[in-house]
């Protein structure tokens, strides 16, 4: 089959590529980068993207799919099918599942269950046995089994004897430690610490917290040479440290969630759970912390930390509903409102942030728009005015705070593995 | 004049009209409290439920008798364990409650916030009876009430609250309902026990005791809470005392004037000695009267508003 994506604007910083051209893909194959014949477009399905970008595939590398364990809340379809809503032809999944993602069978068995759908998704397994931050977990054979980073995300890796241990061994194939920065001694509460948690009475959890294990994690990264990705930055002072590591030439990268640089703690003054998340969300300083990060590149990738939670979990006291939210088809939205359309990045940073970087760092192939590639790719109107609703979500889970919001810009299709997903159906291609 | 929320379920942001409405409506009804027949019929028909997820006396009681003398129905359910352990949740017991047709719910839990998600979840009025560490606005009523019951007013008054305010509900909602009525706030203990932030609120922090009593009209006086895990935050409460606590020598050397309020129940020889609990500063009994007053006026107020 032919298609023709029509006057889009395709735009790829790893090809510095920016420029108005037609796709022919036949067969999921790039067969045409501009130059098409009359013939080709009488014998082509034509899509006329005008006024639209088309980037590579947007990538998300935290994602929580729940399977398996937790079928009721998120499944690996349903987490693929959210992924394409939201722009996404390639996702990450961390492995705090139950059983954990920390045997070869389980590796398999996810990349065996998305091997169908358009969405690709590249298991995260446990950075430790159980993610129980005792003994690392067996990397060589997950690796092997197509794991594409380690991670006890959920909790930090308990000691700074068994962080050392995991560089070091996972240096030997150049995948990163994922980490969720959070010293467990200070951990106890349930929003940011500052002036709200005690105006809201909420038990606080102090910023310092996630600085303490940011600047522990750098200092490892730095004395055994591994690669650290500092998951969910959401702290000024992480944020610094982070610049601070880059400029010593310290293997270090990180990700911040769209949450934690659109809201602030100020949001849970109606004690609403969907507010609720771990990092909490933090001050307009921290925010405007992370998007400076986000500018000067920092933080080198979007990420949502996609949490899914059944409706009667979320729905409870506050102090014992569990941390998360999702995010999957909010992300791009998020982004593209508060990040581009008010001039604090632009269109190209948007693409290497959701794109290029999280498969820099993940050490997978960037897509190219190059004849004889496989189109793996996402069509984005930036201008499109739409209302969240989340009722219409494809997740399973509608823990999102941004319900009812008015967002500009949003992915109008995904093309990838012979699928097109637009209109709101998937498509053989 | 009525109030301008249906709820109360916290002083934060409540009208300074609204604090004084109930104020002045609790004057009238600590009159019947004298009386020889003390109920009145201002809520017949009217069904209470009493939501305690958290072991209280003195408050549970005091709204119960503030209820039966508006002569309402009231129902107590008092648990010690979060429904949650239950396996029924918060919401689903709510729900039962509320299929009983119940006007009120005055609640107290474990967990800051659930008189908002009750409001979500249930159409009674709702009254905080403490939630957290957030707030326990009748508690501070009182207080504020038997403070003005001795200076006439609480404007301009030098008022400084004293102990472990960081994990104090009592403190925060005198906090809050002080300010709007213009009173002076300062509050006095260990570092570790000022919550984060507080001079934002336009509250002093004082670190020395003798010169909270110098300076001061009221100290309100917190029960450090052993069984909240105070402990962890002093070295020990001998030390708490030695710095913190006060003592008859300490009133008498540097403030003859000042009133002594605790929200009870005292730990005797900690924050307070027995001398001071029991002497000529303390009003400690009065409030607990003008406890059962200001629940009559805030059960009154909102229960006629509808």
């Amino acid at each position: 089959m032919k298609i023709i994506l029509k006057d889009a604007t395709l735009l790829n910083p790893a090809q510095k590529l920016h420029e108005k051209k037609d796709l022919l893909i036949e067969d999921g194959i790039i067969r045409k980068v501009g130059e098409l014949t009359d013939e080709d477009y009488e014998k082509s399905t034509v899509y006329d993207f005008a006024g639209k970008y088309c980037v590579p595939g947007l990538f998300d590398m935290h994602v929580h799919l729940r399977e398996p364990g937790r079928e009721d809340e998120e499944t690996i379809e349903t987490g693929s099918n959210a992924a394409a809503a939201g722009g996404f032809t390639e996702i990450a999944c961390m492995p705090n599942t139950t059983p954990d993602i920390d045997s070869a069978e389980i590796v398999r068995y996810i990349k065996e269950k998305s091997k169908e759908h358009l969405v690709e998704v590249y298991p995260i397994a446990a950075a430790t046995k159980k993610r129980q931050g005792e003994a690392i977990s067996p990397m060589f054979e997950l690796y092997g089994a197509g794991a594409v980073g380690f991670s006890d995300d959920g909790v930090t890796i308990k000691t700074a004897a068994v962080l050392k241990n995991a560089l070091e061994y996972s240096k030997m194939f150049d995948a990163p430690i994922i980490e969720h920065c959070e010293d467990e001694s200070l951990s106890s509460g349930a929003m940011n610490e500052g002036i709200n948690s005690t105006i809201l009475g909420l038990p606080p959890l102090p910023s310092v917290s996630e600085d303490i294990i940011v600047i522990r994690d750098i200092l490892m990264a730095e004395y055994t040479g591994g690669k650290v990705h500092i998951a969910h930055i959401s702290t000024k002072r992480a944020v610094e440290l982070v610049r601070w590591a880059k400029k010593r030439n310290i293997n270090v990268t990180a990700e911040a969630t769209p949450h934690h640089f659109t809201l602030t703690d100020e949001s849970l003054k109606t004690y609403d759970t969907n507010f609720k998340m771990n990092p909490p969300l933090r001050t307009a300083e921290d925010v405007e912390a992370i998007i400076e990060g986000l500018k000067d590149g920092t933080i080198d990738c979007i990420a949502s930390d996609h949490a899914p939670h059944s409706i009667e979990e979320k729905e409870m006291e506050f102090i014992y509903a569990p941390n998360g939210i999702i995010g999957l088809e909010t992300e791009l939205g998020l982004a593209l409102s508060e990040l581009v359309h008010k001039k604090r990045i632009t269109m190209e940073q948007i693409v290497e942030k959701l794109s290029i970087n999280p498969r820099k760092i993940l050490n997978l192939p960037v897509p190219q728009f190059k004849v004889g590639e496989k189109a793996n790719l996402t069509v984005i109107d930036p201008d499109l005015i739409w209302t969240v609703d989340v009722s219409t979500f494809k997740s399973k889970s509608k823990n999102s705070p941004f319900d009812k919001k008015l967002l500009t810009g949003k992915a109008v299709a995904v093309i990838n593995k012979r699928k097109m997903y637009y209109e709101d159906k998937f498509i053989d291609i | 004049m009525s109030l301008s929320s249906r709820h109360l379920l916290g002083l934060y942001g409540v009208p300074k009209e609204d604090i004084q409405l109930i104020l002045d409506t609790a004057t009238t009804f600590r009159e019947v409290l004298e009386r020889p027949i003390k109920k009145v019929p201002t809520l017949q028909g009217k069904t209470i439920v009493n939501l305690f997820y958290e072991n209280s006396t003195r408050t549970r009681i005091s709204f119960e008798l503030a209820q039966k003398r508006l002569s309402a129905d009231t129902v107590n359910f008092s648990t010690s364990t979060s429904s949650t352990k239950k396996g029924e949740s918060f919401k689903d017991t709510v729900r039962n409650i509320e299929a009983m047709k119940v006007d009120m719910i005055v609640v107290r839990h474990q967990s800051a916030g659930i008189p908002y998600f009750l409001t979500r979840i249930s159409k009674a009025n709702i009254i905080n009876a403490g939630d957290g560490l957030h707030e326990h606005p009748t508690q501070a009523l009182l207080d504020m009430y038997s403070i003005r019951e001795k200076f006439g007013t609480l404007k301009g008054l030098n008022i400084c609250i004293v102990g472990d305010v960081a994990h104090s509900r009592v403190a925060m909602s005198n906090i809050f309902g002080l300010k709007t009525m213009g009173a002076n706030v300062s509050v006095c203990g260990p570092s570790t026990m000022i919550p984060v932030g507080i001079e934002e609120l336009g509250v002093k922090v004082c670190k020395n005791i003798d010169e909270a009593i110098k300076s001061n009209d009221v100290l309100n006086v917190l029960r450090i809470q052993l069984e909240r895990d105070a402990g962890s935050r002093i070295p020990s409460v001998r030390e708490y005392h030695n710095f913190y606590g006060i003592t008859s020598e300490r009133l008498e050397k540097n403030n003859k004037n000042i009133l002594i309020l605790h929200p009870g129940p005292i730990n005797r020889g900690v924050e307070l000695t027995s001398e001071v609990a029991d002497g000529p500063y303390q009003i400690i009994l009065d409030q607990v009267t003008n406890g059962v007053a200001v629940r009559m006026a805030v059960l009154y107020l909102l229960g006629t508003m509808n």
